[in-house]
């Protein structure tokens, strides 16, 4: 994220004449967020891991998390129903019957920790403190073979973790593939 | 195709466009109204309507009528043009969809209250007054915003469609759905959309010009987001306020959301409350777990953007049985999310031959086109077909084109032509031909 060079930046920012906002018409009626703010506001994690917080979690601490906050909707070890099965389905990709699961299809392990944070469970989002939420990744993981039962999930070791459909997308922007 | 000319039952004579008998799109045009009407097509709205019936007296003609409304609603016959097909994931009221009764519809515009829903949480009850954007990460002044500001912002009006890139999956399936035409097709609508620039926003927060994405983030319990390239995110991207002239349905976005015209509609984010500039895309769940496209042989494709070319026949469709042979106008929606719509072409013979049908106008960029063609059914079996061409050139492909290209495991994106059958009796099914 820092590899961008400060001149061709500079360069492009005179030639587009996007400098500061007080030489340019504008309405500026946003007011400046403070770094408390954005740290609170950002829990976007992109597979890099930045933004990751302090904290860990385990396959066997994420077990008990599971058994209370998830497995109502997503069944005993993540085999699904009433809602999205999330372990399993390795190999069925390219079957008359897919199974899309963490395991079998998601390419990131940190959007794992992303989406679980933000919008799980269900019934009472943005609930589960960091641990929580690298326990319940972790457990996912290694529910799906992807980390074995001792692994630690933290913010140095979940971008590293790759998963098995990583390099079964084929990007179609900006130009979409023949 | 031999064009002849043909005596129609109802004592026209009229040329045929295509076999089956589609008529020529410019018979109601202009002068040609008058010709045609005195020459018979009147005639069968004389039949139908009896001279008793012309002379009852009415309670509504003599009594006066109900006052005044505060906010309108559709007239109470009307009532069973709703939202179709709702549905949602075990156990919530909230995580699903909601459909717009294309069949019921003409015109462009659709109704605020029909337009389509996707929620991944429910629709949240925001506060504007609450409500706060911040537009963060690669940018010299991180912002944020209230309603209010934004509100005192220059903005723009544009017409454009919407559609979920889940729309018409079920037609990936073995069979075809005996659905009506919008169940199974009903998550597109097109709506007046106003709002701000967020070219200007971004300009204010002073974006890094070599940052190539923004991520975008819903308010909602799901925290819906996806990454925008920043290109698009310059361009015609706007946060929408405003919907068919008034503020944004809750279900819709309230108080602002994203606008990224010809886009699939995910990206368009509902009750945005922020936006990261960033070196590079997020990979949220919804750009890689959902809203990849999962071809034939396993792979996937991912960020699949703009919504590709397509038409419906909205009239007639399922559920609408022709009543006897005689004249009917075949009449439906197209669009491309890469462009405008350059021509459409309607079959009744099943792809034999085609007729092109007359746009109404306004023909916009980005925006639902309503077709419209005469035919004239014999009563006998036919199939009609709708098939779009935008300004790119892209021609709408068959069904078989497209699943023989990406498989029928993809659930997204599915463009290809609709085949309706219209059977002998009148009816009309959804076919695979």
């Amino acid at each position: 994220m820092c590899m961008h060079s400060l001149i061709p930046i500079c360069i492009v920012s005179v030639m587009l004449g996007c400098a500061s906002p007080a030489t340019k018409e504008t309405p500026n009626l946003g007011r400046l967020a403070t770094t408390e703010e954005i740290i609170a506001w950002d829990v976007s994690i992109p597979p890099d891991g930045t933004g990751l917080p302090p904290g860990s979690g385990t396959p066997a601490q994420g077990v008990t998390v599971y058994a209370q906050k998830c497995l109502a909707c997503h069944g005993e070890k993540g085999a699904g129903q009433p809602n999205d099965r999330l372990v399993g389905g390795h190999g069925s990709l390219a079957s008359n019957s897919p199974v899309r699961t963490i395991g079998s299809y998601w390419p990131y392990a940190t959007t794992v920790f992303d989406y679980v944070r933000r919008a799980m469970p269900y019934m009472q989002s943005k609930s589960l403190t960091d641990e929580e939420v690298y326990s319940v990744t972790a457990y996912l993981l290694y529910l799906n073979g992807i980390i074995g039962e001792h692994d630690v999930m933290n913010a140095q070791t979940l971008p590293k973790v790759t998963m098995p459909n990583r390099d079964n997308f084929i990007l179609a922007y900006p130009a979409r593939p023949k | 195709m031999a064009k002849t000319n043909r005596r129609s039952k109802i004592g026209l004579t009229i040329e045929p466009s295509a076999g089956n008998g589609l008529l020529d799109r410019r018979i109601f045009l202009k002068r040609a109204i008058a010709t045609l009407s005195a020459a018979g097509v009147g005639a069968i709205a004389m039949r139908s309507a009896g001279a008793a019936e012309q002379t009852n007296l009415e309670p509504w003609t003599q009594l006066p009528g109900e006052g005044f409304r505060e906010y309108g609603t559709p007239a109470k016959y009307e009532s069973k043009v709703t939202r179709t097909l709702i549905r949602s994931q075990p156990g919530t009221t909230g995580s699903g969809a909601s459909r717009t009764p294309l069949e019921g519809l003409d015109g462009m515009i659709t109704p605020n209250g029909l337009h389509f829903e996707r929620h991944h949480s429910g629709v949240p009850d925001i506060d504007p007054a609450k409500h706060r954007l911040l537009i963060h990460g690669m940018v010299k002044r991180p912002l944020v915003f209230t309603i209010d500001a934004l509100m005192r912002y220059p903005m723009v009006s544009f017409i454009y469609f919407l559609e979920c890139s889940g729309n018409s999956q079920l037609m990936y399936g073995p069979t075809p759905p005996a659905l009506t035409c919008g169940q199974t097709h009903g998550l597109v609508s097109c709506s007046d959309w106003t709002g701000v620039p967020l070219r200007i926003l971004l300009e204010e927060a002073g974006a890094d010009p070599g940052a190539q994405w923004i991520l975008a983030e819903g308010a909602d319990a799901a925290g819906m987001s996806r990454s925008i390239p920043m290109a698009k995110a310059m361009d015609d991207t706007i946060l929408a306020m405003y919907q068919n002239g008034e503020r944004l349905r809750a279900e819709n976005g309230y108080p602002v959301r994203l606008f990224l015209p010809g886009y699939e509609g995910n990206m368009s984010v509902k009750w945005l409350r922020r936006i990261k500039v960033t070196p590079t895309p997020t990979m949220t769940k919804d750009e890689t777990s959902r809203y990849t496209d999962l071809q034939a042989n396993g792979k996937s494709l991912m960020f699949t953007y703009p919504m590709e070319v397509k038409s419906l026949i909205t009239k007639p469709s399922p559920g609408q049985a022709l009543r006897g042979p005689g004249f009917y106008e075949v009449s439906g929606i197209a669009w491309s999310g890469n462009g405008s719509i350059k021509k459409v072409e309607v079959s009744a013979d099943g792809g034999k031959t085609w007729a092109e049908a007359m746009l109404s106008d306004p023909v916009l960029l980005r925006a639902l086109t309503r077709f419209r063609i005469p035919w004239k059914w014999d009563g006998g079996a036919a199939i009609l077909k709708s098939r779009a061409t935008d300004t790119t050139g892209e021609v709408q492909p068959t069904r078989e084109k497209l699943v023989g290209e990406h498989g029928t495991n993809v659930i997204f994106h599915y463009n290809a032509i609709q085949a309706w059958s219209i059977e002998s009796n009148g009816e009309v099914k959804n076919v695979y031909a």
